[in-house]
């Protein structure tokens, strides 16, 4: 079970990214689960995740991306 | 043709790395000033906004006689962004976020850019091609950008889109095409009456419609692929750190300048310089205003056609409304006018009283939505 859950599908650019920013910088280690719909939001918030140091895997189902985001 | 999933995912990592941004950065800095050369206007081998005013003034939205052409460039986005997405599986019709506020946004964002005459795009191209005035265009977007980038971290939202059926996805596309067939025939609905064919003057300067739609096509597929968007880059930059889009932005400018060196285009000037205005502070608060107008809208005016490619009919909205604003730009006679030379004296354009006025009234408009349209805690 993630930590943070993040529903961004639907947000314009740069939201998912901000949103998942602020969820990751508010916990100091474990999982934070982001939900997007279009492969820019899913490539957006992974280049950012990885920037901070976090791991990121991507899974797909039924058109949408489920990003589980491990910090520490 | 990619038919290979194993090629197409490579092609996907490689156009999302920063060699990716990088190299459609070169591709768009070296092909602007190759159309410049095939006939487009002076320092505008690309701007979307211009486009877009050509565009209004084909369809008689406005009848300004010189800057009418329905431009197969701003096609060719639309059809090369829709290409890709179908072929790599990312054409997703969406819409239903506050589509009134993203048409005004995009009348707005016309209104400032054709204030300084471009958008974003052209800013950096005049800047190649050795216009200064371009510097006080392009410290303009960096501060409306910067100030929507400040809305954005303090929750700024216009909601979320929802699915759309396919056919409401390819309504901006078809639109398009139908277009491409009018120019491309050369259409006449009656004497008098569109399609209009500037005569002379901006609109009619272009490269030949093949080469243009070819151009379009390139460029739609290739920053549909990588995201290529100029507020983007400033915006990630200024808001997250993140230096990728900024590195294809600087790219374009370092190829469009080498290739603006190697054609003969470069000139270095502020005064007269072609298609365009030394009025400065117009010139920073124009692109201010277009600059916070494509902050709130998540995209710059390129970036909001390969996004209505994909089926974003948001973007196609903004698109609408960046189409309408271009008409009452030169309707409501909004836009800058370019300096002249009247007897050897120098005549500084820029807007005038009605265009200062709707630049004010604009970003009155775009604060109030930033700091309104905002999520709940």
């Amino acid at each position: 079970m993630a930590d943070k859950v993040v529903d961004a599908r639907g947000l314009s650019c740069p939201e998912p990214v901000l949103l998942a920013k602020q969820a990751i910088e508010a916990i100091p280690s474990g999982t934070v689960e982001v939900l997007v719909e279009t492969t820019t939001s899913r490539d957006n918030v992974t280049r950012m995740a990885k920037h901070l140091g976090c791991s990121v895997a991507v899974e797909e189902a039924g058109g949408e991306f489920r990003l589980t985001i491990r910090k520490g | 043709m990619v038919t290979d999933g194993g090629v197409r995912h490579k092609a996907t990592q490689f156009f999302a790395s920063r060699a990716g941004i990088i190299l459609v950065g070169l591709a768009i800095g070296v092909i602007a000033p190759l159309l410049q050369h095939a006939g487009n206007p002076p320092n505008m081998g690309i701007c979307v906004a211009c486009f877009e005013r050509d565009m209004a003034g084909a369809l008689g939205i406005h009848r300004a006689a010189v800057v009418q052409y329905l431009r197969p460039e701003i096609i060719g986005f639309v059809l090369g962004a829709l290409a890709s997405a179908l072929l790599f599986g990312e054409f997703k019709p969406r819409g239903g976020s506050a589509p009134i506020a993203r048409f005004l946004l995009g009348v707005f964002a016309a209104i400032g850019a054709l204030a300084f005459l471009g958008c974003p795009w052209r800013a950096l191209l005049r800047l190649a091609g050795g216009d200064g005035n371009a510097l006080l265009g392009l410290a303009g977007l960096l501060a409306g950008v910067s100030l929507g980038a400040l809305f954005l971290r303090r929750g700024y939202t216009l909601g979320r889109s929802s699915p759309a059926t396919p056919l409401s996805g390819l309504i901006l596309p078809a639109v398009m095409l139908l277009f491409l067939g009018l120019v491309a025939m050369k259409v006449s609905f009656g004497q008098g009456g569109a399609l209009f064919f500037s005569e002379k003057g901006p609109g009619a300067m272009h490269a030949a419609l093949g080469v243009s739609l070819a151009a379009g096509l390139g460029i739609g597929f290739l920053a549909q692929r990588s995201r290529f968007c100029t507020m983007g880059a400033i915006r990630d930059a200024v808001l997250i750190r993140d230096f990728h889009l900024l590195s294809g932005v600087a790219a374009l400018v370092v190829a469009a300048f080498a290739t603006n060196l190697a054609l003969g285009q470069f000139k270095a000037g502020f005064a007269a310089m072609p298609i365009a205005h030394s009025n400065h502070l117009w010139n920073f608060l124009g692109m201010a205003l277009a600059g916070l107008a494509f902050a709130l809208a998540g995209g710059c005016p390129g970036r909001q056609l390969f996004l209505a490619g994909e089926g974003d009919g948001d973007a196609a909205v903004f698109v609408c409304g960046m189409i309408v604003g271009a008409a009452f730009a030169h309707n409501f006679f909004l836009a800058g006018a370019p300096d002249q030379m009247v007897e050897g004296l120098l005549k500084v354009g820029g807007p005038g009283h009605y265009g200062r006025i709707a630049i004010v009234a604009g970003l009155a408009f775009c604060t109030l939505l930033g700091l309104t349209a905002r999520r709940k805690a």
